[in-house]
């Protein structure tokens, strides 16, 4: 069923090589923009949010073209839509699916949210580990302080 | 087994290495001066100044016949001419055979001791750890109670923003301890602390009230309630003498309670309490040399 609604957006709007983000919860789609610094990009770019969804109820979906993401990338994408789907398209076929896994870690990509942390204050890379999985909760391998989702910001 | 190890968070030695310290501990109390360490450079770099803490670590490597180089606060430090931490570190690392550190900064020490070439000894890193503090309060416990196992331990005052409070709750947890918090409703102990106690299944009581407790425990640990943790003046008046320890409050007592203070102290306890035995905060300083002595010496493998 799910496959058959994917199939209908590809229809209408596929792209010929690139990557697909699914299922990203709706009320985020405009942030995953901005931490890829999707904003600046000079490709074909389509971004449609609040369609229906089986699993989720409402989700939203990127479509990237000539762009496959790197590791540390997919692992932005994972903080912060961690339902996210990658469908990676070469020639309009499906090539890989899967879903992004929230790290055990997280390195240099997210800001720590202490301010009188070191790492706010020299150029130092950030070390997270993180501990909730679920309802993200990162400690900071400096300062010790938690970092949750709704502090989140990215370096 | 410690040496060359840096004492960051007091979680990065273990129950065990805890132990070890605090018998060493006991070593160099009988006998304070011992030219151990004399081939060797202690540098205390203090970005901030804390006279007591530096003077205690300068004391104890200094009756262990160490140099010690360093500075007091960062104004007299290449910081002011916008040297980054970094530099600092892999200058001075040159320079000396361990480094004991005290910066503003949370997480300072941590990177710290990833940049430097020799072992570091965390002096405090902004609100976050001061390990040695920790050390030389199970130092006073195990002292003075025979054993840190199956204590009543009370805290008292702010239990919100102490990391003193926080570390040592923490330590102690190891030890099936039953605890006491007692503070205003506004300062009381964070849940990620009291998480610690609660996950490991352990006792607590939590109350406003300090006189009440005072006949159930072994240890009241007392500390200072700092007049900006509050955003209403009038909160602050009406909680600032439920907290005031004084000697005709300790009547009931168990006759082996001791009083421990991180210090230094305001009002918090009056001075009438200095004479009673129970009374324990200057000699607690006072072990403060002893563990700071241990720490200097087993990490620079003089002693194992």
């Amino acid at each position: 069923m799910e496959k058959e609604i994917l199939r209908k957006e590809l229809k209408v709007s596929a792209i010929e090589n690139g990557t697909v983000i699914d299922h990203i919860p709706s009320d985020r789609v405009f942030q995953v923009i901005k931490i890829l610094n999707l904003t600046e990009y000079q490709n074909q770019l389509l971004i449609a949010t609040n369609l229906d969804s089986l699993k989720m109820g409402k989700k939203g979906i990127i479509k990237v073209s000539n762009k496959f993401f790197k590791s540390d990338e997919i692992n932005k994408i994972a903080l912060f839509a961690p339902t996210a789907t990658l469908i990676v398209i070469q020639n309009f076929e499906v090539i890989e699916k899967k879903k992004v896994e929230v790290p055990d870690t997280a390195e240099n990509i997210v800001k720590c949210f202490n301010p009188n942390c070191i790492t706010n204050n020299e150029e130092i890379s950030t070390k997270f580990t993180v501990i909730d999985k679920n309802d993200l909760k990162l400690r900071c391998h400096y300062c010790e302080k938690i970092t949750a989702r709704k502090n989140i910001a990215f370096r | 087994m410690m040496k060359n190890k840096s004492l960051v968070s007091i979680n990065d030695f273990t129950r065990e290495e805890h132990i070890r310290i605090l018998e060493l501990a006991g070593a160099f109390e009988k006998r304070p001066k011992q030219r151990i360490l004399e081939d060797y450079v202690v540098a205390t770099l203090f970005f901030e100044p804390s006279t007591r803490t530096r003077l205690s670590f300068e004391s104890a490597a200094t009756r262990l016949g160490a140099r010690v180089i360093g500075f007091s606060d960062s104004s007299s430090s290449s910081v002011t001419k916008g040297e980054t931490l970094r530099d600092t570190i892999l200058t001075v690392s040159n320079y000396c055979d361990i480094i004991v550190m005290r910066h503003p900064k949370e997480g300072s020490a941590r990177f710290a001791s990833e940049v430097a070439g020799v072992p570091v000894i965390n002096a405090g890193d902004g609100a976050n750890q001061h390990p040695t503090q920790t050390l030389l309060d199970l130092y006073s416990i195990r002292k003075t109670q025979g054993s840190l196992d199956n204590l009543n331990v009370a805290f008292v005052g702010d239990l919100k923003y102490g990391r003193t409070v926080h570390s040592l709750v923490q330590a102690l947890c190891n030890y099936n301890t039953t605890f006491h918090l007692i503070s205003p409703l506004e300062l009381k102990l964070p849940s990620s602390v009291k998480s610690s106690i609660k996950e490991r299944n352990l006792e607590y009581t939590q109350s406003t009230d300090l006189q009440n407790i005072i006949s159930s425990v072994d240890i009241l640990y007392m500390t200072r309630i700092q007049k900006e943790r509050f955003s209403d003046p009038l909160d602050y008046e009406k909680v600032k003498n439920a907290y005031v320890l004084r000697n005709n409050m300790l009547a009931g007592a168990k006759s082996n309670l001791k009083i421990l203070h991180p210090l230094p102290r305001v009002n918090e306890i009056t001075t009438d309490v200095d004479d009673n035995p129970m009374a324990y905060y200057f000699t607690q300083a006072l072990n403060g040399v002893f563990v700071r002595q241990a720490l200097l010496a087993s990490i620079l493998g003089v002693v194992e």
